[in-house]
């Protein structure tokens, strides 16, 4: 139910009441989203997308600091010397 | 960037499990709150690489799940009737009433449909003025924005034959519910991705504090769950008791704002019953007295019901954390997705229906 998918905003319009709506593809597929809620998105953010409405713009550089804390990780391991990998042989 | 498959690297996902190895030193019990984490975890089999000292009990956070049985006879009720359209996600569909689901409705020719947004509801009102077009209002906060849209759309343009029946519920008095029981066993908390995403996480600090817990606030995405894992367990280790946010991209401390301020504006909190655990003060959300014109349960005045639960299904306790799925007599014979007697059989997000699909050949 709280399934929200990643998406990229194609293009933003307004409705008859003026609520922000837009286009939003789906790795290609193509939906009618609200954007209402997300008035800092342009086209080309990625936002995520549950039962019609995007409720977040997703913020690229903490994402990537989601990645790259595996990395730091692994520096750390290093450190003391042990290794994470050893488990992937 | 595709925000998907980089959440889905099968090394970096056994670094994680080896990370967590490597900080567990004796035994932690965890939930995850979300049922979407629940079945990202039994998918992806993360349960099964944790270290033995690490147990996972899934949580209530399937809105369809703790959907009362009162309230799902009451939306059969007003399905039934003609002249009636009535709109549900596709999940409430089959999830058993005391007699009849949804879907026994529309085979006898009521005109039920599933619909993706209550935005489509919306439009059928506008399509068919001669007809009482009813959204089954189901969900967590998450969801809440997306509702208080369509009512608030419909207030705008004067429909009249637009209502919804709220079963609208909320997370943090459902945490402190479990910490409150007698006996609990949980330790420590991934706090749900997208329902923080709108409500932001300053409602959880209280909690963790209040309670020595700590609370992650975690993505759906295998390597989301595996680091949300990592950083309870670290906290735990550690002896921090704190709020953490593993799923910074979506999620910002105050949460979005402006959702906010449109369901305060349409709703207001309220007691509700959750099925199979009872009820729990100011844990969910009704319509305000300025929109109730759209509230399904007046315009069709139900009157209240005597419920008959199954009696083998131990929902309440699967859906607390109690027991899995497979310790219920029904479970995989009596009870499947195809013949469900619970709720979390059916949804997409019910822990039972997570350990049918996942784990029976295994
Ligand atoms: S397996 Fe079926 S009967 Fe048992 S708790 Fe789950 S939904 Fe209820």
């Amino acid at each position: 139910m709280c399934l929200g998918i990643p998406g990229k905003i194609i293009s933003i319009e307004e409705n008859d009441l003026g609520v922000r709506m837009g286009k939003v593809s789906f790795g290609g597929i193509v939906k009618e989203a609200c954007l209402a809620y997300t008035p800092e998105a342009q086209v080309g953010d990625y936002v995520i997308v549950h039962v019609g409405f995007a409720i977040s713009r997703l913020d690229e550089e903490e994402a990537q600091q989601t990645l790259e804390m595996l990395a730091e990780l692994e520096e750390v391991a290093a450190e003391q010397g042990e290794s994470l990998t050893y488990i992937l042989q | 960037m595709k925000y998907i498959d980089e959440y889905r690297d099968e090394i970096a996902a056994q670094r994680y499990v080896e990370a967590i190895r490597q900080t567990v030193t004796r035994p932690w019990t965890l939930m995850e709150i979300c049922g979407g984490q629940t079945h990202t975890i039994l998918k992806f089999g993360l349960d099964r690489m944790l270290p033995r000292e690490v147990t996972l009990v899934h949580g209530p956070g399937c809105p369809v799940c703790v959907t009362p049985m009162e309230l799902l006879d009451k939306a059969i009720a007003i399905a039934s009737r003609p002249g009636v359209i009535f709109c549900s996600f596709g999940d409430m569909l089959r999830v058993p009433g005391s007699h009849q689901d949804l879907l026994m409705v529309k085979a006898e020719g009521g005109d039920v449909r599933m619909v993706y947004s209550p935005l489509d509801a919306l439009k059928l009102a506008q399509q068919n003025p001669d007809q009482e077009v009813v959204f089954f209002a189901v969900g967590f906060e998450t969801t809440a924005p997306a509702n208080a849209m369509a009512v608030w759309q419909a207030q705008q343009m004067g429909l009249r034959n637009f209502s919804i029946l709220s079963a609208h519920v909320l997370v943090p008095p459902a945490i402190e519910a479990i910490l409150n029981a007698p006996g609990n066993e949980v330790q420590g908390f991934l706090a749900p991705g997208h329902v923080c995403t709108v409500m932001g996480y300053w409602e959880y600090e209280p909690i963790a504090e209040r309670y020595q817990v700590p609370i992650v606030v975690t993505g759906f995405e295998p390597l989301d769950i595996l680091q949300g894992l990592f950083m309870t367990l670290k906290a735990l280790e550690e002896g921090r008791r704190e709020v953490e946010n593993q799923y910074a991209r979506s999620v910002r401390r105050e949460g979005n704002v402006q959702a906010q301020r449109l369901i305060q504006q349409v709703f207001e909190v309220t007691d509700r019953a959750w099925r199979g655990i009872g009820v729990i003060p100011r844990s969910g959300l009704r319509l305000r007295e300025e929109y109730a014109e759209f509230d399904a349960e007046r315009r069709f005045d139900v009157a209240e019901m005597a419920v008959e639960e199954s009696p083998e299904c131990i929902a309440g306790l699967i859906l607390q954390g109690r027991k899995k799925p497979p310790e219920c007599l029904a479970f995989g014979t009596r009870c499947t997705p195809e013949h469900p007697l619970g709720a979390p059989m059916v949804s997409s997000e019910g822990a039972c229906s997570a350990y049918y699909r996942y784990t029976r050949e295994a």
